[in-house]
């Protein structure tokens, strides 16, 4: 990513577009995209993290993370024909070198995550993932949101309860 | 300025980073957010979870075509893209992007120097600024649905605490509260909600659809 960002190396964003595009396309797909339409997010996301390139601080997040945005902003824009509303930007702070330690802990933090979410339970599994990449159709969210949005609070609720869960048990103590 | 003490709880984070929040509380989330350090904190750890799983995704084999279309794109410059929303005054940015191009809030009089600004109705979902002078409550009202408030100017205190600029108040289905605006700068704050509140008394029910609460 940071060659992609750094030196506009179409190699590197090859690269990124082949790990990223298919997955991009089953969340597409889980968000209640048909193949087709799936293929133009995948697109418009791409072209996306090309242009913004340079917003990418690795200090600040992961690759995956800031994807996993760019990705959900260009569903909610296709699917309710409305922007998402973002917060202020912060001000950027005058750049000196990247801090190695903080973007290493970011790193190990991530790894941690993966590790976490592996160790779920199939249907807690299912519970955090319908959370974090649940549908975004017209339909399904009125169905959930129409019900006072208790529904989804408790079912987040309930999936970031194991997850922690998971993640406190790892920690070493 | 005062520490925020009343926050966006981590469900509503997460589902404004998983964009299945009501338009009109993703816009108190992000107005909430452009105070708040530790939200925005707390947004950006939800979204490195949002990462971590599309890592392990499901993997659906894109088009060559798609891949040739897209690499023949590279080189046209980047679309414009809207510059992001600029603090107003008391209004934080996202807010600030739906007032008036004049930068005013559309007040509208409720009576007893209680003001409204409607800045967004839908069948789902509403949006409203709230001018209530010091020391008046609002009118009673208990929930349908999720009802966020954020206070912007001056403060007020209920049965759940006080809440100053900044801070968050969830009503949920059962709470019944009478909100009181503190004594100091009058009161403003910005209002979600998901459903008509039924106010139980100020407003009969009757009128409640003609003044649009
Ligand atoms: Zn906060």
């Amino acid at each position: 990513m940071l060659a992609v960002r750094d030196t506009r190396d179409r190699e590197a964003f090859a690269c990124l577009f082949d790990h990223y595009a298919p997955r991009l396309k089953g969340f597409a797909i889980r968000g209640g995209a048909s193949a087709a339409e799936a293929e133009d997010i995948v697109q418009d996301v791409m072209i996306k993290v090309w242009h913004r390139a340079h917003q990418f601080d690795p200090e600040q997040a992961q690759v995956s993370g800031w994807i996993y945005r760019i990705a959900r902003n260009q569903q909610i824009d296709r699917f309710r024909k409305e922007r998402r509303p973002e917060p202020e930007m912060l001000l950027a702070e005058e750049d000196t070198a990247p801090d190695a330690g903080q973007v290493v802990a970011l790193e190990q933090e991530a790894a941690g995550l993966r590790e976490a979410l592996s160790r779920l339970k199939p249907d807690q599994r299912e519970m955090v993932e319908r959370a974090y990449l649940g549908e975004l159709s017209h339909s399904e969210i009125q169905a959930e949101t129409g019900l006072p949005l208790g529904t989804i609070k408790s079912r987040i609720r309930l999936a970031l309860d194991k997850l922690r869960h998971e993640l406190k048990d790892m920690r070493p103590s | 300025m005062t520490e925020i003490a009343h926050h966006i709880p981590d469900e509503i984070l997460v589902a404004y980073a998983a964009g299945t929040l009501p338009q009109a509380h993703a816009v108190v989330v992000a107005a909430h957010i452009s105070l708040c350090a530790e939200c925005r904190a707390a947004l950006a750890a939800h979204e490195a979870v949002g990462g971590a799983l599309l890592e392990v995704e499901k993997e659906e084999a894109v088009s060559e075509d798609l891949r040739n279309r897209l690499f023949d794109m590279l080189d046209a410059p980047a679309p414009v893209e809207p510059a992001p929303p600029r603090r107003n005054g008391i209004y934080p940015g996202p807010v600030a992007a739906l007032l008036g191009p004049d930068g005013q809030a559309p007040w509208k009089s409720l009576g007893f120097g209680v003001k409204q600004a409607i800045l967004r109705d839908t069948s789902e979902d509403s949006l409203r600024l709230l001018y209530i002078p010091a020391g008046r409550a609002m009118p009673e009202h208990g929930h349908n649905g999720l009802e966020m408030t954020l206070v912007l100017q001056g403060s007020f205190s209920d049965e759940e605490g006080r809440f100053g600029r900044g801070d968050v108040e969830i009503g949920h289905d059962a709470l019944e509260h009478t909100p009181v605006a503190d004594p100091g700068p009058d009161c403003i704050c910005l209002a979600a909600t998901d459903a008509r509140l039924r106010f139980k008394s100020l407003v009969p029910r009757l009128l409640q659809p003609f003044f649009r609460i």
